[in-house]
């Protein structure tokens, strides 16, 4: 199963090689990481989308996190109500008499053209992951020559449901 | 009086400093007794501050037995062992030692050289990136960027070394910042590490919870292991079991925790632990863990483990708790605070009078045995001649392999910080060096350095600090002339394929102590052992004393790779 965990860390040296190191060490698969600058300063958020086999293994992962002297927090928010957004770059093969075609692929997606040349053009898409996913797919048989994502990114909504508690990892 | 006060006034306020002189000022505001060290380039300066210092310094004849060293001194002083390495190789040479403190959570303190920060990165004479080689085997390390931050670092590495569940750090010092010099003031510092704050006191619903299931089990049993030592919880642990009456398992690192002489204790158990504790860990309705982290050489096969138990664990570590066993009472604390708790609850003690009748039974019919009738000189009898002859209260260090199994056998510890021994990594060439730290925590204390001929040969150099230090250490070999523990894998699991696990070309090990000055015997007879051993034991000499046992011998009870606990194999006819 997929978990979001999002991480609050010590903005210090070697902090990313700690984390990364801790998934393979453990033996925990990645699909996807990304580390920015939090509102605090001095302090990174990370946000891990991992696949374990069981809720003990994503509880295990969140007790090593937590375990790192450089982690301030660690919160499994998969079951919480979440903002999660991923970007991804697709640069796609676009001769004059596609170009139109692919624009009316983009409309519905929200995506937007960022760049254009003779023969392709760079769409930009937010969203969440299933979301890149499906128009990554829908685009595709127009021929991807380069495509970069960026890795889920997300918080828990101002308001959560009431009958959604956060589930800390919490034991004790 | 006031001359002293002007004197201790005028000293600290000499400025400018080095981060050298910075660093030993922060070794001593941490009472640091004893170094075991290797210069090197890029600890000259470092070694040069040293050349004035009061603290000793050990210098071992390879880094890996210097940090081996800090290991014994570290478990049986229970203060983080200091260790300084020079940069490159200096610092590799160090890196089973960390793996080693890392999983028996010892606390050492580990100073690395390293190129100067400008050519960092760039291939430098013996640069090596120690960092990251040793995070994932490290509690912690740091890279001292600024010569400022040493006194911060120094003190927060021995805070984290030292508190919650201990590990080793690592603090990796350019050559640049050990030479340059500071014209600031040095500044008190507080330790403020948010992200690190260990869990002492344990949960008040959990203690309920856990002395109910007490009063109403039937087959309690009590699972201790190392985390009662480092909690310093013998006491308590001892005072716990005799107001609920629960019989106490120990693991191979817990041992010492709880009297091996009380009617409450049961045994080692694990993969050569005794009948009737693993039976008791089979059989029991709860088990209460303190302090140990459900090993694989402990469980066996998992899905065997303790099938009927309600599982309650207390340990320092979160992470330990529900890790390879599912746990219904988890109880994240410090081995000695939970216990007082639990003393304090004064629960209704369970009714087990049938329980605890089976496992004397089981003790009684099953206990660990040797062939005492056979011409050959057993190493079991040697164990239990050097138990005797001690009164069981040594400081017993081990190497690892068969003789570290019957060590754990036969040597019955009274007394907690009295068994020093390589267990969750393994590491061959361990024990020799741990029982130079071992005596030098314990200067009185009479310590058995336990090896094997395969793993005293992974560190016969440190003979040399023996010497030169006249440490009055007793090196006991269990010749074999085979790496014997290997010898009996492949003699049960590989049809007696003896691939490259008999060594029966060896040194004169006598020869080689004489060669350090150090008195050495052969023994081939118990008649033999025991006029030495009434000689060697009570003196305050250094000694080796090479013992030819039966080479055949092997460990048992013993439960092979994959089977339950239950499933022993060699157990008394």
């Amino acid at each position: 199963m997929k978990r979001i965990i999002c991480l609050t860390v010590m903005n210090r040296p070697g902090v990313l090689n700690r984390i990364t190191n801790l998934f393979s060490k453990r033996n925990f698969n990645i699909e996807s990481i990304s580390v920015g600058l939090s509102e605090h300063e001095g302090m990174s958020r990370i946000t891990c989308v991992v696949h374990v086999e069981d809720s003990s293994a994503s509880e295990q992962i969140t007790k090593q996190l937590n375990k790192q002297i450089d982690v301030i927090k660690v919160t499994d928010i998969t079951d919480q109500s979440i903002v999660a957004r991923e970007l991804a770059l697709i640069k796609v093969q676009a001769v004059p008499y596609t170009r139109n075609e692919i624009y009316s692929l983009i409309e519905p997606f929200r995506a937007s053209v960022i760049d254009v040349s003779k023969d392709s053009m760079t769409v930009q898409i937010t969203g969440e992951s299933d979301k890149v996913e499906a128009f990554i797919e829908l685009i595709k048989p127009y021929g991807i020559k380069e495509l970069a994502r960026t890795g889920t990114t997300a918080f828990p909504r101002g308001t959560q449901r009431t009958s959604q508690q956060s589930k800390s990892y919490s034991i004790v | 009086m006031l001359q002293e006060a002007a004197l201790t006034e005028t000293k600290t306020e000499t400025y400018p400093v080095t981060g050298a002189d910075l660093l030993l000022r922060a070794l001593e505001k941490e009472n640091v007794e004893v170094i075991f060290g290797y210069p090197g380039g890029a600890v000259l300066p470092l070694y040069d501050k040293l050349y004035h210092s009061k603290i000793l310094h050990v210098l071992p004849r390879h880094e890996q037995g210097g940090i081996h060293a800090a290991e014994g001194y570290a478990r049986i002083s229970g203060k983080p062992g200091v260790v300084i390495a020079t940069s490159g190789p200096g610092a590799t040479n160090i890196v089973t030692g960390l793996a080693d403190a890392m999983m028996d959570s010892l606390p050492l303190i580990v100073f690395t050289g390293q190129v100067a920060t400008g050519v960092i990165g760039s291939d430098a004479f013996q640069e090596a990136d120690i960092l990251g080689i040793t995070t994932p085997i490290t509690k912690y390390n740091y890279q001292v960027r600024s010569i400022e931050d040493i006194p911060r670092i120094v003190k927060e590495a021995f805070y984290i070394a030292s508190t919650g569940r201990p590990g080793p750090v690592l603090i990796d010092i350019p050559k640049d910042i050990a030479a340059g010099v500071s014209d600031q003031p040095e500044k008190e510092t507080e330790v403020n590490l948010p992200g690190y704050q260990p869990t002492l006191k344990p949960n008040y619903l959990q203690i309920r919870k856990l002395t109910e299931a007490v009063s109403r089990s039937k087959k309690p049993v009590i699972l201790a292991g190392a985390g009662v030592l480092h909690g310093r919880a013998s006491k308590e642990l001892k005072e716990y079991a005799e107001q609920q009456q629960i019989p106490v398992i120990h693991t191979l690192l817990g041992l010492g925790g709880f009297p091996a002489s009380h009617p409450l204790f049961i045994g080692m158990a694990g993969m050569h632990g005794c009948y009737a504790a693993n039976m008791g860990l089979t059989e029991c309705d709860l088990l209460i863990n303190i302090g140990a982290r459900f090993d694989d050489r402990l469980t066996g096969n998992l899905q065997h483990f303790a099938p009927h138990a309600k599982v309650a664990h207390i340990d320092i570590d979160p992470a330990e708790i529900g890790k390879n066993v599912p746990t219904s009472i988890p109880i994240v604390a410090d081995a000695k605070e939970a216990l007082e708790q639990l003393i304090l609850q004064d629960g209704k003690p369970p009714a087990h009078k049938e329980w605890m009748e089976t496992i004397s039974r089981w003790q009684e019919e099953y206990p660990y045995y040797y062939d005492k009738e056979s011409v050959q000189l057993k190493p079991q009898k040697v164990m239990e001649m050097l138990h005797s002859k001690t009164e069981g209260d040594a400081i017993v260090v081990t190497d690892v392999g068969q003789h570290q199994m019957w060590a754990a056998q036969y040597y019955r510890f009274n007394n907690a910080d009295r068994w020093v021994t390589s267990g969750g990594l393994g590491t061959m060439g361990f024990g020799f060096p741990a029982s130079i730290g071992a005596q030098l925590a314990n200067p009185e204390a009479c310590v058995l350095a336990i090896c094997g001929d395969g793993g005293f040969q992974m560190s016969t150099q440190e003979l040399a600090i023996i010497q030169e230090l006249n440490l009055p250490v007793k090196i006991i070999i269990f010749n074999n002339m085979a790496l014997g523990m290997v010898r009996q894998w492949q003699e049960i699991f590989y049809e007696s394929r003896f691939s490259h696990s008999k060594i029966p070309l060896q040194p004169s090990f006598v020869k080689l102590a004489e060669a350090y000055g150090i008195k050495g015997y052969v023994i081939q007879s118990e008649e033999e052992a025991e006029e030495v051993l009434d000689e060697v034991l009570h003196n305050r000499e250094p000694v080796l004393i090479d013992f030819r046992v039966d080479p055949d011998e092997n460990v048992y009870p013993m439960i092979a790779p994959g089977k339950g606990l239950h499933e022993m194999a060699g157990v008394k006819p």
